[in-house]
């Protein structure tokens, strides 16, 4: 791969001096384990001359329970937050999420920011530059046309971010700093479905910290299709939350990821509550994944097949669940 | 620019002019010639460019070297102690674990992370362990009973 170009590393000691940098050099760019940035800078996909290094800021690597919520800041690593004891026994979705990145030498430095922020991916797009060139681009980089869907005029680039799903399923929300203060949104609406401008940071904006509520009744799971099971991005990931109360559903939750340009908090499912676990149950489950995802040419595996198999990893886990929780 | 890295490399402390832009892998083999960390993909995909970074195995060709300014980096060359190979260097050597070769270094620091957490992995352990580290010639059966015969040996005392 191409040498990384010249830029200037800025190593802040507080998010508050991330930010003021930011602002200052607005062609720069936050690094935070770098297994997806500098990559994807050698390959040409990301330009900055300056790259603000948050390895350095303390605040980001809180790790802690507070008020019934566990805090996490963006910049624990994926290692810390699946061998968390916490995490593990209150959230297991988010252990399992976080465990299915990459492989074990990606997670030690790979954060929780930095996947929630994961650049959306496409096979015309996470390619060389001289395969893109060939095919004059598309239009995520310098090109006009989306080579998946040429009349569209839209990138559909797939989010492919493991731990996002698992937290829209568990509620969570995010805390982002920026020039004008901080503010909390859910992190439902930190994405847009759009592949070239998937989250709603505005430039100069950091993620701080992500809160998810530890709320007891909930079982949790999140499983990934990979092409390869050693180490993949997901071509299909679900997350499902579920609180049984006796026979009867008591609340449902389900994400998706890898079939949609933002990772998909499944819509429609709040009539389940307080019906039977039964197959009408399991087919709304099904409906609503199939209206909610759009999977796309943007991998090597078909778009029929990842559209089949999506409500069928959701449904294998909500039997798991629902007998676990019995 | 260059600024001024200060870390520890193979339990030496070291001072030295180095690039804002280079990565890790770089100034281990440009700068220190510490040639035994390999580049193989160069974009994090097959572990070949594994060290130890504070004890974590961590992948060199992603990690810019000023981002590990102050840690204690740990690379193939630091294993063995006064001409004696290490118990992981020794059992890849007696049981074929190495064959081409290019895979050894970041395999020998992927496995040497996890016997120093867990000294007596199970094989599911091993394989998750080494899940980021591909050999080209798929050694993996030899490589695995590597680690495994690793794990029966004592370190020899440095």
């Amino acid at each position: 791969m191409a040498a990384l170009s010249d830029f200037r590393l800025l190593r802040p000691a507080s998010a508050a001096d991330a930010v003021r940098l930011r602002g200052e050099h607005p062609a720069s760019r936050f690094l935070a384990g770098g297994t997806d940035l500098l990559p994807n800078m050698r390959r040409g996909l990301v330009t900055a001359e300056a790259i603000i290094d948050l390895g350095g800021v303390a605040e980001l690597a809180e790790l802690r329970v507070v008020d019934a919520a566990l805090h996490v800041g963006a910049g624990v690593t994926l290692a810390t937050l699946a061998a968390d004891p916490v995490v593990q026994a209150r959230l297991p979705a988010l252990a399992q999420a976080a465990a299915s990145v990459a492989g074990p030498t990606h997670r030690t430095a790979a954060t929780l920011g930095g996947n929630l922020c994961l650049d959306t991916r496409c096979m015309y797009y996470n390619q060389s530059e001289p395969w893109r060139h060939a095919i004059q681009n598309c239009m995520k980089i310098a090109g006009d046309t989306c080579r998946v869907a040429t009349k569209s005029d839209r990138c559909w680039a797939a989010f492919s971010g493991d731990v996002a799903p698992a937290l829209l399923a568990l509620d969570a929300e995010v805390q982002v700093l920026g020039p004008q203060g901080s503010r909390r949104l859910s992190l439902a609406d930190f994405y847009r479905d759009d592949g070239m401008a998937w989250l709603s940071l505005a430039a100069d904006e950091l993620l701080v910290s992500v809160r998810i509520p530890l709320t007891d009744g909930w079982v949790s799971a999140y499983e990934k299709l990979q092409v390869r099971g050693a180490i993949d991005f997901p071509l299909t990931g679900v997350a499902v939350a579920l609180r049984r109360e006796g026979d009867l559903i008591g609340d449902l939750r389900v994400a998706c990821t890898g079939v949609s340009s933002r990772p998909e908090l499944i819509g429609g499912l709040e009539s389940l509550a307080g019906k039977p676990f039964d197959d009408a149950a399991l087919a709304l489950v099904e409906k609503q994944i199939k209206r909610g995802t759009q999977p796309m040419e943007t991998t090597v595996i078909n778009v029929s097949y990842r559209r089949r198999v999506t409500p069928v990893l959701a449904k294998r886990l909500l039997r798991r669940l629902w007998q676990a929780a019995a | 620019m260059k600024s001024i890295l200060r870390l520890s490399v193979n339990g030496k402390p070291r001072e030295d002019a180095v690039a804002d832009n280079a990565l890790l892998i770089d100034y281990l083999r440009d700068t220190l010639r510490l040639t035994g960390t390999k580049q193989g993909c160069d974009g994090g995909e097959c572990g070949a460019c594994t060290v130890l970074v504070d004890g974590q195995p961590r992948l060199s060709c992603c990690t810019l070297a000023h981002s590990v300014a102050g840690r204690d980096i740990e690379t193939i060359e630091g294993l063995s102690h006064t001409g004696n190979l290490s118990r992981l260097q020794r059992a890849f050597h007696e049981h074929l674990g190495s064959q081409c070769g290019f895979c050894t270094p970041g395999m020998i620091m992927a496995a040497e992370a996890l016997l120093r957490r867990n000294p007596h992995p199970d094989l599911p352990q091993i394989k998750a362990a080494l899940a980021g580290n591909l050999c080209r010639c798929t050694g993996y059966v030899k490589i695995i009973e590597s680690v495994e015969a690793a794990s029966r040996t004592e370190e020899l005392a440095a």
